[in-house]
This record gives C-alpha cells, structure tokens and sequence, in this order.
C-alpha cells in the first residue's frame, strides 16, 4: 500500500481536471506542480479559448485557471494537497516519485499517479540559434505575460502554427512589432481566424520561408530568411535580411514523458501527437498499472482537449482505486463523446491520424 | 490563398456580406472562413441570429433578418473575425473588436486599415466601447465606398 492515494503530476488543465474528479470520487490527491501556482500553459494564455462553453470558450486562459482552481477547493473537503515549486525528478520501478522541493528532496509512495506533465517546446537548428535574443515562443509569452517583461523592439517569429500566431500577436499587443512571421510549410498551420487578426494589423506572412541564422555579437542584432524550395532546401540568393532582435521560434511541441521513460512503460513515436508518446489503453492507463497519463503528455493538443481527457484519466484513475463513481458509464459516455465531437473536424484531422496509428476509435 | 496569406479574397468576403440594401441597419459580418472546433459566437446572440449547429466544427451561419446589429457576438468571438455595419447616408460605419492600446479617442480622425493592415482611408471615431472581459469594441465612420475593405482603424501611439 501506498502512503499516498492518488498523486497527479502536473497542475495544467488536464491535472487539474483529473484531480477535480479523483477527489469527486472521494479519493485523497496530492497535486504536485513544479510552478508556484496551478495552471500550467493557461497561465501564459491571455486570448480568449475556442471551443465550446462547456470548455470554456471565449473566456481567457488566465481566467479559466482561476475558475478551476475554485471548484478544485469546493470540492476539495480537505482531501486535497497541493505541492506547488515542487519537481518531480524521479519515478522509480517501485512506483516511488522522487519529488524536489527547495533544495529539499523526498519521497512519496502512492497507489495511482497521473501523468499530466504537458509538452516541452523544440527548437530548430540554424546558425546563431545559441544566441540571447533568441527565444521559444513559451519563454517569451512567460516573459511578457507573466512576468511583464518586454523581450524586445522588434521580432521575427519563426512559426505559423496557432501558437506561433498567437505568440505574434500578444508581442503586437506589449508594443513590439513582429516584423514577420515565416512559415516552412506551404500553408499557414495555425487558424485562419488567428492569421487575419495579425494581418489586418499589417504583420507579413511568409511561407516557404524559413530562417537562415540569426546575427549579432552580444545578442541577436538581425536574421536572415529565405525561401525553400518544393524539397525544402533552402533557395541560394533568396535571403533577406531583417533588423530583429529577437527572434521567437514556434515550431512544434513535444510530450514530456521523460518522468514515464524512466519507468520504461510503452512508448511509441506518433509524429501526430508531436513525438515519442506513451502508449494508452481506453481507460489513459499506461503499460504500468496505476499510471496513467492525459493531456498534452499523451498527445499535444489543445487544452479543451485535455481538460476532457483528464476528466476521463481521472474517473478511470478512481475506478482503479475502487472508488464508487455515481451514474459512472454515463458521464464516461458523455465525455468520450465530448471528445470525439472537439477532435471531429479538419482542423483535428492530424489527431485522428494519430489515434488510428494507436488503434483508438477517433 | 487564404490559407497562404490569411488574407480573404475579394469573392469571399463578398460571400459574407448580404445585399447592401439590407445594411440601412446595422449587420454582423462574419468572417470565419475555415471550420474550427469554436461556437461562443452562437451562445452569445441573443436573437438565436447565428448558427453553428451541433457539429461544433461547422461554419457559423448568420440568418440576416434575425441579427439586430446589437454587436454581441463582435467581442464574444476570440478570433475576432465579427464586426457589425451598417450603410448611414456616404458612409459606413463598423463596429470592431480592438484588442491593441492605446484605444483611440471618440470623435478622433483616425487612418482606416484594410486586411493587410494598409491605410485606405480615414474614419471618425464615433464611439469606444470597454468591456469586462477586455476586448474593447470601436465605432467608427468611414467613406461608403471602402465597405468591403475597411476592417480596423490605426491608432498613432506617440
Ligand atoms: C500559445 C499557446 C496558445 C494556446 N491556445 C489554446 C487555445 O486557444 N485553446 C486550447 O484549447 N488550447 C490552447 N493551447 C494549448 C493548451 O495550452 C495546452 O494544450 C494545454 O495547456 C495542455 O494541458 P496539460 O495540462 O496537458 O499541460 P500543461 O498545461 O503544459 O501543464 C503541465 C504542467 O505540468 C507541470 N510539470 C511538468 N513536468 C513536471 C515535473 N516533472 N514535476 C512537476 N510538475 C511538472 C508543468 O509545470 C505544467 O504546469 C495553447 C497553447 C499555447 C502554448
Ligand atoms: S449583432 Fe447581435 S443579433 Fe446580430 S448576430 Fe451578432 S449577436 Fe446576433
Ligand atoms: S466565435 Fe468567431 S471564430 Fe468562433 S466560430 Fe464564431 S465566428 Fe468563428
């Protein structure tokens, strides 16, 4: 028997959604959060959410956090511990976590764990990327949305995904001129809707285009850009030079599953879900009995997503423990069909993909 | 290609407006041009005017006589792609959502932006209006023959 009855990795949307319905369920939590405070990628998040207003539509991430973290404390009845600036950095083949606090390190012993530890950003390589000044597009939403910091004068985001694009327009909004976005791709990734709104503010967007180096002695002073050709390839003679300094790269992000390679559970490499992702049965248990996993960990997606999934890791995580669900099929039924619903159109036709490579039902 | 550009082309954005007749009152445009898992623009109607239907992946659906311009859904929708217009005598006056400060003052003459964010034009701010939720809307009135054009204002910050 553990010394702890359920611990959830990662205070995100999926951790705390997962949490929320352990404790529903009556279990004991301990929430854990290497962050000072809950939240994980919506506390950087000041746009409006898509989605439905069962997933929060249209109200800000900032504010969707606060929401959660109430009803968390409602229903919460004492049974809830959160460990916040706390580090999980270990997880033993005893099913031991390894948790670092302030210099100060101990051991925890529960009987199910969620993983809901996010995604962590890449990066590409390109001369000069070593650079200050150049950032990942997380780094500098921190920078300036957290902590109130502006990055820089002028920028080139190196992205076009819905992140990139968001990321461009937040830097437009704290009075730092993008001075264009470039995207490899032959098309925009992100929402067209994301996309018109940087446009209509006079901010180019290149694709085929990516960058070449970033420049500068101390600290990025320029970058050149250039075209790609139909392999890709960079096209000799096409740079230009743009006077930046700073340089935002969103290319991508990919699940953190460090903490779960060194359990060594199933893993698979599902380009879809952004790289190397646990594999999952129905109920979001890992190949490890009693660790389960949701969210941008399993797949990168997107939050209205992973708030569902942890609903879902959550009342499995319970059911395994033997905690009483009420009307249990039901609410399992609704949510898988809540998820189906959000994952069913072009945008998500990628995740589709991606939940065949694993034999799920999209 | 908008998907190249995140520019709509002049058939599209053709596509969303009704026959100008109609805008002696004022009308939501919507330019949504790409299914994307988002509805809170039909939530926020209060006349039911807009339809994105069960599949919340679809394309919302304005019935044009069932909107009375009361511009709700232009700050409800987070990617502010809904402004309300209406046809007032020469000119045409938006209402936009704003998310940029400085916000320009009532009664400012201010440049008039088109999709790619170039000056057309210029405008008299008629009204600014704050919100709870953040995303200011602005009134402006602007030359009747930049009605497909005209989508936001440029505000000099010094
Ligand atoms: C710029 C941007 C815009 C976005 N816009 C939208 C949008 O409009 N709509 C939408 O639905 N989604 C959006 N998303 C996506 C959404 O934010 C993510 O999909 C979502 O946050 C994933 O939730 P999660 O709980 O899985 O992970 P996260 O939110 O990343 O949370 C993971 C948490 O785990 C913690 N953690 C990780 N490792 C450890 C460890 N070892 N020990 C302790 N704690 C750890 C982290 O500190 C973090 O708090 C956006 C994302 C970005 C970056
Ligand atoms: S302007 Fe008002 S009535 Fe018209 S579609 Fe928008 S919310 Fe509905
Ligand atoms: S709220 Fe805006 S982005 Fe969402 S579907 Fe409606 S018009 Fe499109």
């Amino acid at each position: 028997m553990g010394t702890e009855e359920a611990v959830v990795i990662g205070a995100g949307p999926a951790g705390l959604f997962a949490a929320y319905e352990l404790l529903l369920a009556g279990a004991d939590v301990t929430l854990i959060d290497r962050a000072a405070q809950a939240g994980g990628q919506l506390v950087k998040q000041t746009h409006k959410f898509f989605g439905s207003k069962e997933h929060y539509a249209s109200i800000r991430g900032i504010d969707i956090r606060h929401r959660l973290e109430h009803a968390l404390e409602k229903n919460g009845d004492g049974r809830l511990r959160t460990l916040y600036s706390t580090t999980v950095a270990g997880f033993y083949a005893d099913g031991a976590l390894a948790c670092v606090k302030a210099e100060r390190y101990y051991r925890l012993h529960p009987e199910v764990v969620v993983v809901a530890t996010g995604a962590s950003e890449r990066t590409v390589a390109f001369a000069g990327n070593d650079l200050p000044g150049v950032y990942a597009a997380g780094a500098v939403q921190t920078l300036m949305n957290e902590q109130g910091i502006r990055p820089g004068n002028r920028a080139l985001m190196v992205g076009s995904g819905n992140i990139g694009l968001i990321v461009a327009y937040q830097l437009m909004q704290a009075g730092i001129q993008v001075e264009r976005v470039v995207e490899a791709a032959d098309e925009i990734g992100g929402y067209q809707v994301h996309a018109s709104k940087l446009r209509r503010l006079g901010v180019p967007i290149e694709t085929k285009t990516t960058i070449k180096r970033a420049f500068g002695t101390n600290q990025v002073e320029g970058a050149e850009i250039w075209r790609l050709d139909a392999k890709g390839e960079g096209i000799a003679g096409s740079e230009e030079r743009l006077t930046v300094d700073t340089v935002c790269l969103a290319v991508g992000l990919s699940p953190l599953v460090e903490l779960l390679s060194q359990l060594s559970v199933d893993t698979r490499f599902i380009p879809e879900f952004g790289g190397v992702a646990p594999v999952l049965d129905e109920t979001y248990m890992t190949s490890r009995p009693g660790v389960f996993a949701c969210g941008d960990v399993a797949n990168v997606e997107e939050a209205s997503t992973a708030m569902v999934e942890g609903r879902l890791a959550g009342i499995h995580a319970a059911g395994y423990l033997n905690r009483q669900i009420p009307r249990r099929k039901e609410k399992i039924q609704a949510l898988e069909t809540s998820l189906r619903t959000l994952r069913s159109g072009p945008a998500s036709e990628h995740v589709r993909k991606g939940l065949r490579k694993v034999g799920e039902h999209a | 290609m908008l998907k190249e550009t995140g520019v709509a082309e002049p058939r599209m954005i053709r596509s969303v407006f009704p026959d100008s007749r109609v805008l002696v009152k004022p009308k939501a445009i919507i330019e949504c041009y790409e299914a994307i898992p988002c509805d809170p623009c039909e939530t926020a109607c209060p006349t039911g005017a807009i339809e994105v239907g069960a599949d919340i992946n679809a394309r919302p659906v304005l019935d044009v006589d069932a909107c009375t311009g009361c511009r709700r859904c232009v700050t409800a929708c987070p990617g502010l792609a809904i402004f309300v217009v209406s046809i007032q005598e020469d000119k045409a006056v938006f209402t936009v959502p704003y998310e940029m400060l400085p916000l320009p003052e009532e009664g400012a003459l201010v440049n008039v932006a088109d999709r790619c964010g170039q000056p057309i034009g210029t405008g008299e701010v008629r009204k600014v209006r704050k919100h709870a939720d953040r995303t200011a809307s602005i009134t402006f009135a602007t030359d009747k023959g930049l009605l497909y054009e005209a989508v936001t204002v440029v505000v000099d910050d010094g």
